[in-house]
């Protein structure tokens, strides 16, 4: 019986919560289609702290993870490559693994674990210091002050991480098959005819979006904080977790509406 | 300037007061007073329309908090909470220019200024540029009170602004508090339970009890505590004795 209680607790929480994003995210948007009309209420130096924090601070890890994941790639698939004597193919598969696929997503979720538990621990800090009903009651929408301009620094932030992320895990690659006795030429030749300029753009357009969600997610996180001890550090959580399943499932959907358009 | 009539105050699902009705005159400085967790807060949550009343009828100023009415209303209300509540991202002198730079209309150089009188009106001039880190509770509960007046508003509330204080501190405030009703005829509702504080500055107070879940008292406060019948209204301002 508590099993069930509790089950269905947790469903009647998510609810709520994906109910309390709905409104902020018709409210972001509204805001976000506001934002030509009145450029001069952009909270712009909320946006740059935000974006110098998600996208520069966050340099080194992301190019330290794409080199690994370059290398572990490379090191694994040229081990079965080998048996068919075709591991100049790695550089293929590294292209079209990480402009697609592994680049945007290794680093959303980067991202989600940075920059989106950040924004929620910021946002639920001051939700508890009653920050939030400050801006409230001073005719100030949370949602303009706090959600636009993070969610737009990790909306701008992604593109910028994930093209280091990919060149890192080429160089990781370049440096396995430099083992393996595969001329540097050979390798970059090849990455550069696999990966045409729509992989790239397109690679780099859902990073944007995955950026959007994971510091949306993370913002919402923190305005969704409760004033109980605990509120931030579950915040934090709920926005890395919200902030990797959402870039999951929408990756998932992407994938399969590319299928069947063919792209 | 402020009337609850048969309000319920509380939280969707948890009614926290029943039927509290009193009226916050123009000009006076109104206090609201209770054990801790019996109801203030919420009680002024209602009263600046950032929860709405689970029964009855709230106006400040003729009006009551709805979707329309709420810009307008904002513009008209102050408010410092209990922790200050500055944004921490901000100096102090940025905290209080930032209603003046949504709302006022003035040019940049005007803002300035009156940013700053407000700060000298509070006697924090040189706090100006310190980010609200840097600067104590009793300092950051004064720059609170300088950005709450920046749009001269015609009711401030005041969330506990001696707790936490220590006793010259805190009658430093009161002594803000009276000083700017006296040069602007602003309202205060003020919410504490600093005995001498509740003397020396408020005009009429009402009292709350968590145990009958309801407004107990309503006057001055030396009628209330000489001439109330009620034990718990005795005690409280007996210190506890009866
Ligand atoms: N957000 C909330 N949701 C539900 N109940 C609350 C909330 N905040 C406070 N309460 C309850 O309301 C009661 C009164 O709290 P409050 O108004 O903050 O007291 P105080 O008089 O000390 O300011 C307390 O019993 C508290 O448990
Ligand atoms: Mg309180």
């Amino acid at each position: 019986m508590k099993l069930f209680t509790s089950i269905g607790r947790g469903w009647m929480d998510g609810l709520l919560a994906f109910h309390d994003s709905l409104a902020v995210l018709g409210e972001t948007v509204c805001e976000t289609l506001a934002l030509p009309l009145r450029p001069g209420r952009f909270r712009g130096r909320d946006f740059l702290v935000a974006f110098q924090r998600a996208a520069f601070d966050g340099l080194p890890i992301c190019t330290g993870i794409g080199f690994l994941l370059g290398l572990i790639l490379a090191f694994e698939s040229a081990a079965a490559l080998r048996t068919f004597g075709v591991e100049s193919y790695v550089a293929d598969l590294l292209a079209i693994g990480l402009f697609r696929e592994l680049g945007p997503l290794v680093t959303a979720i980067v991202l989600a674990g940075r920059s989106g538990s950040a924004f929620a621990a910021e946002i639920g800090t001051m939700k508890v210091d009653e920050e939030l009903d400050a801006l409230s009651t001073m005719g100030l929408p949370p949602v303009r002050f706090l959600v636009l301009p993070r969610t737009l620094a990790a909306t701008f932030a992604m593109p910028i991480l994930t093209i280091f992320v990919e060149l890192a895990g080429l160089v990781g690659g370049a440096i396995v098959l430099k083992m393996m006795d595969i001329p540097g030429a050979v390798y970059w030749g090849n990455v550069v005819r696999t990966a045409d300029t729509f992989m790239i753009t397109f690679g780099l357009a859902k990073a944007a979006f995955f950026g959007m969600l994971v510091g949306f997610v993370g913002c919402c996180a923190g305005m969704r904080t409760r004033t109980t001890a605990d509120g931030v550090g579950v915040a934090a959580t709920s926005a890395v977790v919200g902030g990797i399943v959402s870039v999951a499932v929408s990756d998932g959907v992407i994938a399969v509406v590319c299928h069947f358009w063919g792209v | 300037m402020v009337r609850l009539e048969h309000v319920d105050a509380g939280y969707p699902g948890e009614v926290v007061l029943r039927d509290v009705s009193f009226e916050v005159n123009r000009g006076e400085v109104f206090a609201l007073l209770g054990g801790s967790g019996c109801g203030k807060s919420t009680v002024m949550k209602h009263m600046i329309g950032l929860n709405p009343v689970l029964a009855g009828d709230l106006t400040v100023a003729g009006e009551r908090w709805t979707a329309k009415t709420r810009a307008a209303l904002c513009r008209r209300i102050g408010v410092m909470y209990q922790s200050g509540a500055l944004f921490g991202s901000m100096t102090c002198l940025e905290n209080v220019l930032l209603p003046l730079e949504e709302f006022s209309g003035l040019k940049r150089r005007a803002r300035e200024e009156k940013a700053r009188s407000l700060l000298a009106d509070v006697e924090l001039l040189d706090a100006a540029e310190k980010m609200p880190s840097e600067i104590s509770g009793g300092m950051r509960k004064r720059i609170a009170i300088a950005r709450a007046m920046a749009l001269d508003p015609e009711v401030v509330f005041l969330d506990e602004p001696s707790a936490g204080l220590d006793p010259i501190t805190s009658s430093a405030l009161d002594d803000l508090v009276l000083r700017l009703r006296r040069e602007r005829a602003m309202t205060f509702v003020v919410v504490t339970h600093e005995l001498p504080s509740i003397f020396k500055i408020a005009d009429r107070c009402a009292m709350f009890d968590k145990a009958r879940r309801g407004m107990i008292a309503l006057g001055t406060p030396t009628a209330l505590r000489d001439g109330s019948e009620d034990e718990f209204v005795r005690r409280f301002f007996n210190r506890g004795e009866s």
